[in-house]
């Protein structure tokens, strides 16, 4: 206790000393060690927070070394039970209670990706069914479109076939009254021919000389 | 008195107990570290007791917390670093609720004091050294040899590593003590003027508005530098385990 006394005697806070002489109200021991060198302080004061003791030997209260033993042993006390309380229930309830939201939501983002992917599938699905139903559609259309025209074919074809025919018989009856005039046209010429010399020379020719005669001529 | 801005720091008795002649009593500092601990403990409890799937807004805030630290772990010391993470949660809720409390008036600012900052630094250091050596053995020494620097100049900078890992348990402590201290007290001494400038009269009533508006920005200010000691003072921790993790990669 001397040490620590000296000690707070070469610490140049005198500050408060005069001051805490001044507010003993409870002034009964007083007496014993009021003085600049007063000892870890005995005097007696009264603030309004408590009936006690207090070690206010005039030196700056912080500095006061006369309650640094009090004062380490209750921060001990008090720092170690609250360090305790911390590491043992504190930080892993919090350390739980983070994980525990951490994982909750790790487990909503795989469920949404989960329902996410099911979506995918559904559409791709459907898509793929679209994609078929065309295709099948595509080819019903053409399957439809093959046998309108093959019909059609057939049909133009029978009917060509048909108006040809017709073509033939009509272009052969054509050729064979062609041909019948044709066989005509030297029989009126002959006969033209004997009328015309006939009148020109008024003398019969034979029928063999004029049909030389225009035979010859259609030469 | 009201205006002493040191008052606030002062450690009072609260049920004197002595243990073999050193005084081990429980004051307003050990109410307001249970107090902390217990507010910290008992929001992250019964924030999370529900377990929902969908988090209520007070789980998110608990969750988000777990999740702020574990992040910082992992960037800072890598996945090797999960196993600190208790410890280093443990921390950040630890401070950021004892610095919030002390912004409650008329409540004790527990980390206003440098025994409370030094124990926790040391608290970060210790296990970097234990875990340094338990992982590495002499290997952890490598840590103050960093790599490609020139053969003449080694020394010099394993000597400025040494210091500036020796240095390393008061950045941490004070940065954290003297930020809560520092604003305590400011808004202490502009709060009293207000009080003091009240007392005087119309005028005075009229000048004190200065000084409240300031107390006013001040608090917010303290607020963010509440949350802001916690969060350095875990970042902090994650580089310190990082180099107990992986000592010769910095």
């Amino acid at each position: 206790m001397s040490a620590t006394a000296a000690k707070a005697e070469s610490i140049p806070f005198k500050i408060a000393q005069a001051e805490t002489t001044t507010e003993t109200h409870d002034a009964a021991p007083a007496g014993d060690a009021h003085g600049a060198t007063a000892p870890a302080g005995e005097m007696h004061t009264e603030t309004g927070v408590a009936h006690g003791e207090e070690h206010g030997s005039g030196v700056f209260p912080p500095f006061d070394s006369s309650t640094f033993a009090s004062q380490l042993l209750w921060l001990a006390i008090t720092f170690g039970i609250f360090y305790l309380i911390m590491a043992k229930v504190i930080v892993p309830r919090i350390g739980s209670i983070l994980e525990t939201r951490h994982d909750r939501i790790a487990q909503d983002l795989d469920e949404a990706s989960r329902l996410k992917k099911e979506a995918d599938d559904a559409i791709s699905t459907y898509e793929k069914e679209l994609a078929d139903a065309r295709t099948k559609g595509n080819a019903i259309a053409n399957e439809a479109r093959e046998a309108a025209k093959a019909k059609a074919d057939a049909e133009r074809q029978k009917i060509e076939e048909s108006l040809n025919g017709k073509i033939a018989a009509a272009e052969t009856r054509i050729a064979g009254i062609k041909d019948k005039a044709l066989a005509d046209v030297g029989a009126i010429a002959e006969e033209t021919a004997s009328a015309v010399v006939e009148q020109l020379l008024g003398s019969k020719t034979t029928k063999a000389e004029i049909s030389a005669a225009v035979k010859a001529a259609g030469k | 008195m009201a205006n002493d801005p040191t008052h606030q720091f002062l450690v009072n008795k609260i049920v004197p107990i002595e243990i073999g002649g050193i005084d081990f009593s429980f004051t307003n500092a050990s109410l307001f570290m249970v107090a902390s601990a217990a507010a910290a403990a008992g929001f992250l409890y019964l924030t999370t007791s529900q377990r929902g799937i969908v988090p209520t807004r007070m789980q998110s805030v608990s969750e988000m917390s777990y999740e702020f630290i574990a992040s910082m772990l992992r960037e800072g010391a890598g996945s090797h670093g999960m196993k600190f993470f208790p410890m280093v949660f443990s921390l950040f809720m630890f401070i950021l609720t004892a610095n919030l409390l002390g912004m409650v008036p008329y409540f004790f600012t527990v980390t206003s004091q440098i025994i409370v900052t030094f124990a926790l630094a040391l608290l970060v250091i210790g296990t970097v050294i234990i875990y340094g050596f338990y992982k590495h053995g002499l290997g952890f020494l490598k840590l103050f040899v960093p790599h490609g620097v020139p053969g003449a100049l080694l020394p010099l900078v394993v000597a400025i590593e040494i210091i500036s890992f020796l240095s390393r348990p008061i950045s941490l402590s004070v940065r954290l003590f003297a930020n809560m201290l520092a604003g305590h007290i400011t808004l202490k001494v502009f709060a009293g003027f207000v009080a003091s400038l009240g007392a005087l009269g119309a005028l005075g009533v009229g000048g004190a508005v200065l000084p409240l508006i300031m107390t006013v920005a001040l608090t917010g200010l303290e607020f963010l530098v509440a949350f802001l000691q916690a969060y350095v003072f875990a970042v902090l921790t994650c580089m310190y385990l990082n180099d107990a993790i992986h000592p010769g990669s910095h």
